[in-house]
């Protein structure tokens, strides 16, 4: 197992091809504004925010597999560090903890400091319901769910809505086993 | 955060073990045991219609892996044999080798078996194995054209592939 930490994530994030804050920010910001457009309902551009993190953590988990080498966690809470310290490091640059863990160890917070997404960001009152980086909730939930974790993460803390920093929970709904994927030979 | 486009592969190559070609055939399937790519190079006996021949190479692999970790005398904590296990757990094997070839495989967590059958006498591919999961990453996983679970259509990879793959076995 290679050394988890912050210095280990920073040496991903140095090597890999990066693109300019700023840009990043204000594409996603566009795209959150140009689905409120099209969609209308809040809570349907939630949805639509959670649907493409999915489809961007499906793939995303290969690329985090592959730069960070890193083989498979002994426990939940391993996982929850690692993308804590590595995956949000190598792909936001920014580090997250992990704290609030409950007693049989299934459930936890992931707290952002940092958040490349929400500058310049204010939500209008008519916004409120929105969760603006919800497709961070997605990414996680499909990068998991593809080796095998299926969770359940929502939002508990906003600093768009007023609280002081960003809290991911993350629950682990069950681990799926590995089974023969073919029925018998017909 | 990065963006796909022509990025360098990180982190380089390994140092080519032999020269020629001696490679036979490249499989990878996706946890579903769908067969996203498959290529040969020299083959001259096929004995089974295609379909058939991956799905016998990925029953023997799901079997030979869940039979190496029963046979592990080193871990405590072991599923019986048969019983499903959670993906990459356990002891895994990464190479088996006949007096004709040798086969050499990976996995990764997420569920992705990359197999390279070569020359019996072909040094250790495991780096090049995890180069060509690099590959993949690059120019698939990237590729916004490409449909996860399906199989593989990307001409750029098919060239790379083929032409890594020349230079090492």
């Amino acid at each position: 197992m290679a050394p988890a930490g912050p210095r280990f994530g920073d040496a991903i994030f140095a090597n890999v091809e990066r693109v300019n804050a700023e840009l990043f920010t204000l594409t996603y910001g566009a795209i959150v504004r140009q689905l409120l457009t099209d969609l209308e309902e809040v809570e349907e551009v939630n949805k639509q925010l959670d649907q493409m993190g999915y489809n961007i953590g499906i793939r995303l988990i290969d690329e985090f597999l592959a730069k960070s080498n890193v083989s498979r966690c002994v426990d939940f809470k391993e996982t929850a560090e690692m993308i804590a310290k590595v995956g949000f490091k190598m792909f936001l640059g920014v580090s997250a903890s992990v704290t609030n863990w409950d007693a049989d160890g299934t459930c936890c917070g992931i707290v952002l400091e940092d958040n490349p997404l929400v500058d310049f960001v204010e939500l209008p009152d008519t916004c409120q319901g929105l969760y603006y980086c919800n497709i961070l909730s997605g990414v996680i939930r499909g990068a998991l769910e593809m080796v095998s974790m299926k969770t359940e993460i929502t939002w508990v803390r906003d600093m768009l809505r007023g609280d002081d920093a960003f809290e991911l929970q993350v629950k682990l709904l069950k681990q799926v086993p590995e089974e023969y994927p073919y029925k018998d030979d017909e | 955060m990065q963006f796909f486009g022509g990025s360098e592969i990180s982190p380089s190559p390994p140092v080519p073990t032999a020269s020629g070609n001696n490679a036979h055939m490249i499989y990878v399937f996706n946890r579903n045991g769908v067969c996203l790519l498959y290529r040969e190079w020299n083959r001259p006996l096929h004995t089974l219609n295609a379909q058939q021949d991956h799905k016998l190479m990925f029953g023997l692999l799901f079997s030979l892996k869940s039979l190496t970790a029963k046979m592990d005398p080193t871990n405590l904590d072991k599923g019986n044999l048969g019983v499903p296990q959670l993906p990459g757990q356990g002891c895994s094997f990464h190479s088996f080798r006949t007096n004709t070839y040798k086969l050499s495989f990976m996995e990764t967590p997420s569920g992705i078996k990359i197999i390279l059958v070569t020359h019996p006498r072909t040094g250790d591919l495991r780096d090049s194995l995890k180069y060509i999961y690099n590959l993949y990453v690059e120019y698939v996983a990237k590729n916004p054209l490409y449909t996860p679970g399906t199989p593989i259509r990307c001409d750029l990879f098919d060239t790379t592939l083929d032409q890594y793959v020349r230079s090492i076995a």
